[in-house]
């Protein structure tokens, strides 16, 4: 025991070496004068919270021995098919019972965790099952919001008009970055993606004529119900609006909930549509691809084609959230395509287990959900955040709710991460 | 002709800082295979420490003598940006060896992302900026036309790069733990069966490359004199692109790249429009990749089943 006491008395002083200069020391800056102001509690914090996990790593690694079976906990993925179904529409119809009985807040907050299921759906199809490390996604994103923003400024289309041909444009860009690159191994694959990710943010920051440049576009028009708009007065003359066509008073309520509502229809497409993709040749060829390259083309797969599949379709499910995003904020801006919602959209599939659907579900409504509930540290939201995708890597890299799949393996295996 | 050497100038210092943080890419990829992704937010965080130290000697200690300061600023940064760089590999990439190589890949995300917010949380968000310790330098020209200025600044910046990438280059030559680099970077493995402590070896990496960094870091916290904590991912990316456009593994390719892409950025900005120089600099990045993806230097990777 003094061993590991001196060992963690050593790893805190190291922390308070390395917390000194950042925590401990700040900078004022008034005017021209520059001043240091030393403030010493951060870094004993720093360095009691080091010493402490330091010491608690070794019991930590004893429990975390003795419930190994968790490693292989997953949903039971053997029910049968009608209590499974049952159990589905039971989850759909309180779903969207919810919204209505719910806060504004709260549905609000729902929509967004929506748009972040969609865009996780979307990027586990890339990474999770293609095994494609896409750092640009957000790209494909930006597209769909900007083609669905730009398409009803010029020419007055709707938002369901504009949602196919977004889906189209944003699988056409994904196609055309994916034909040259996805030649790339793996992570040279990822920097791509990161650098094409940033060129489209600087082109929607600099192409002032056509985007707005970093003031962005703003008034775009919220979805109709059927050509029924959610407003206070129809935008056009001559319009019916909701409330008018059904005889009820206005209420901004309203408009909240039919948004959450095209979310949850539009979620379901998504899931609906990549689930018959992955029983399809299509799908298995993705998960046959990530699994062994050389395998799949020595049996007359063509890894190109089926990449490019994998990478369009990601692709234009991200710009069929952006479509929706823009038309829920009415208002965009290249600020809300920078690359860290692409790292947010990888933790989401990565947390969430690479290739499991219902992971990153949950995955995506715990990380919307969760710095909301949490306002009062907002300010570590991300520290937080970027130190969870490490110790996730590190102890959990299978994600929480892994994949499992049937599978055949020899009974003796070396112990790691498979 | 003038316009022409002046870019040439600022692009040779850009290109100096680039091939500092370069370097750190190349190697740690040359060895372990993996792209060191915080590697940006190190060179960032010893922005900072240089400040901080700069400031404590001029004004909490009144030191002026400049050269003094100079050392000692690059000194303190080196030691402590070293530290980063050995901490992090020891909590971050340690544990994930022998893992898929998009796991190392992510945590290193993740801890360039804990990295830029945890300065955040300490310095602030803002701008910070200081006073030039060195300023001045000649100008060569006409007197009423196009005058060529290369400030004094500019030439400690080449100056310093060159010690320090021949120190470099003699070390890797020459020691004895840089001929354990050079076998580590041909096979991990079979050094690792010939008795060198590999893993001591790739600490070794980390804290070359984060010293570089931190150097590259100094440097620009005097040239530029504004700093802020998200410095650190546009300049990594950047560097990354410079190791990719030398050749990834090879430490002349990340000099020889870090100073083509410096060049490139420096007449994108003059001649075509300044917002685009990352622009071009990103495309450089992706054109390199698809059609030369072993860069200028590198020798080609062979796949083996």
């Amino acid at each position: 025991m003094p061993r590991h006491l001196s060992e963690a008395a050593l790893v805190a002083l190291l922390a308070g070496l390395l917390t000194v200069p950042i925590l401990g020391i700040q900078i004022q800056v008034e005017g021209i004068n520059v001043s240091l102001e030393g403030e010493p509690w951060p870094v004993v914090l720093a360095m009691v919270a080091v010493f402490v996990a330091r010491l608690l790593q070794i019991p930590l690694k004893a429990i975390s021995s003795l419930v190994h079976i968790t490693h292989r906990l997953s949903l039971p993925t053997h029910l049968p098919k009608a209590y499974f179904l049952g159990l589905l529409a039971l989850a759909i119809i309180a779903a969207a019972i919810w919204p209505f009985t719910a806060s504004r807040g709260s549905v609000d907050i729902a929509t967004l965790a929506l748009i972040y299921v969609m865009l996780g759906l979307g990027l586990n199809v890339v990474v999770g099952f293609a095994g494609l490390l896409d750092l640009g996604y957000v790209a494909f994103y930006a597209v769909g919001a900007y083609g669905y923003a730009l398409l009803s400024m010029h020419f007055g289309l709707s938002f369901w008009e504009c949602l196919p041909l977004c889906v189209i444009m944003a699988a056409m860009t994904g196609c055309l970055l994916g034909f040259p690159v996805l030649r790339l191994r793996g992570d040279y694959l990822a920097i791509v993606t990161l650098g094409f990710g940033e060129i489209i943010r600087l082109l929607l920051n600099n192409l002032d004529e056509l985007t707005g440049g970093p003031d962005g576009i703003g008034n775009i028009p919220k979805p109709t119900l059927f050509g029924l708009e959610f407003a206070r007065r129809p935008s056009i003359e001559g319009g019916t609006t909701f409330h008018q066509f059904f005889g009820l008073d206005y209420s901004g309520a309203d408009t909240v909930i039919f948004l959450y509502l095209v979310a949850l229809v539009m979620t379901l497409f998504i899931l609906y549509v990549i689930n018959r993709l992955i029983r399809m040749p299509v799908g298995r060829a993705w998960e046959a691809l990530r699994e062994d390259e050389i395998a799949c083309r020595s049996l007359g797969l063509n890894p190109t084609t089926i990449k490019l599949s994998a990478f369009g379709f990601g692709a234009s499910t991200a710009g069929f959230a952006g479509a929706f995003f823009a038309a829920r904020q009415g208002f965009i801006n290249p600020e809300s395509f920078t690359f860290i919602e692409s790292a947010i959209v990888l933790a989401i599939v990565v947390l969430g287990g690479m290739g499991s659907q219902i992971g990153v579900i949950l995955a995506a409504i715990a990380l919307t959900a969760l710095p909301e509930m949490a306002r009062q540290f907002a300010e570590y939201r991300m520290l937080i955040f970027g130190l969870v995708l490490v110790l996730m890597m590190i102890w959990r890299p299978q994600g929480l709710l892994p994949a499992t799949r049937p599978r055949l393996e020899l009974p003796v295996r070396k112990e790691g991460p498979s | 002709m003038l316009e022409f050497s002046q870019q040439i100038i600022n692009g040779l210092t850009l290109g100096s800082i680039y091939a500092l943080i370069a370097i750190g890419y190349t190697m740690v990829y040359g060895i372990i295979g993996m792209i060191n992704f915080a590697h940006g937010e190190i060179y960032m965080i010893s922005a900072y420490i240089g400040l901080i130290t700069i400031t404590a000697l001029t004004v909490q200690f009144g030191v002026e003598n400049v050269p003094l300061i100079l050392l000692f600023t690059l000194a303190v940064s080196i030691l402590i940006t070293s530290a980063y760089g050995w901490t992090i590999e020891r909590v971050a990439y340690r544990p994930l060896r022998g893992s898929p190589r998009l796991i190392p890949l992510i945590s290193a995300i993740g801890m360039s992302i804990f990295l830029q917010n945890y300065v955040q949380i300490g310095q602030g968000a803002r701008d910070l900026s200081m006073q030039p310790l060195i300023s001045g330098g000649w100008r060569f020209g006409p007197e009423d036309g196009f005058q060529v200025y290369l400030s004094y600044m500019q030439v400690l910046i080449a100056v310093v790069t060159v010690i320090f990438m021949t120190a470099l280059t003699l070390f890797i030559a020459r020691s004895r733990l840089g001929r354990a680099c050079r076998a580590c970077s041909q096979d991990l493995t079979m050094t690792n069966l010939l008795g060198i402590d590999t893993n001591r070896v790739i600490s070794l990496t980390f804290v070359l490359g984060a010293a570089l960094a931190a150097v590259a870091g100094v440097l620009i916290s005097l040239y530029i004199g504004k700093i802020n904590p998200f410095i650190g991912f546009e300049a990594g990316i950047k560097a990354f692109t410079a190791a990719v456009l030398g050749g990834i593994g090879s430490i002349p390719g990340a000099m020889l790249g870090g100073v083509i892409l410096g060049l490139a950025e420096s007449f994108a900005s003059a001649y075509l429009l300044t917002e685009y120089k990352d622009v071009v600099a990103f495309s450089l990045l992706v054109l390199v990749l698809l059609f030369r993806p072993t860069g200028l230097l590198g020798k080609p990777e062979i796949e083996k089943v």
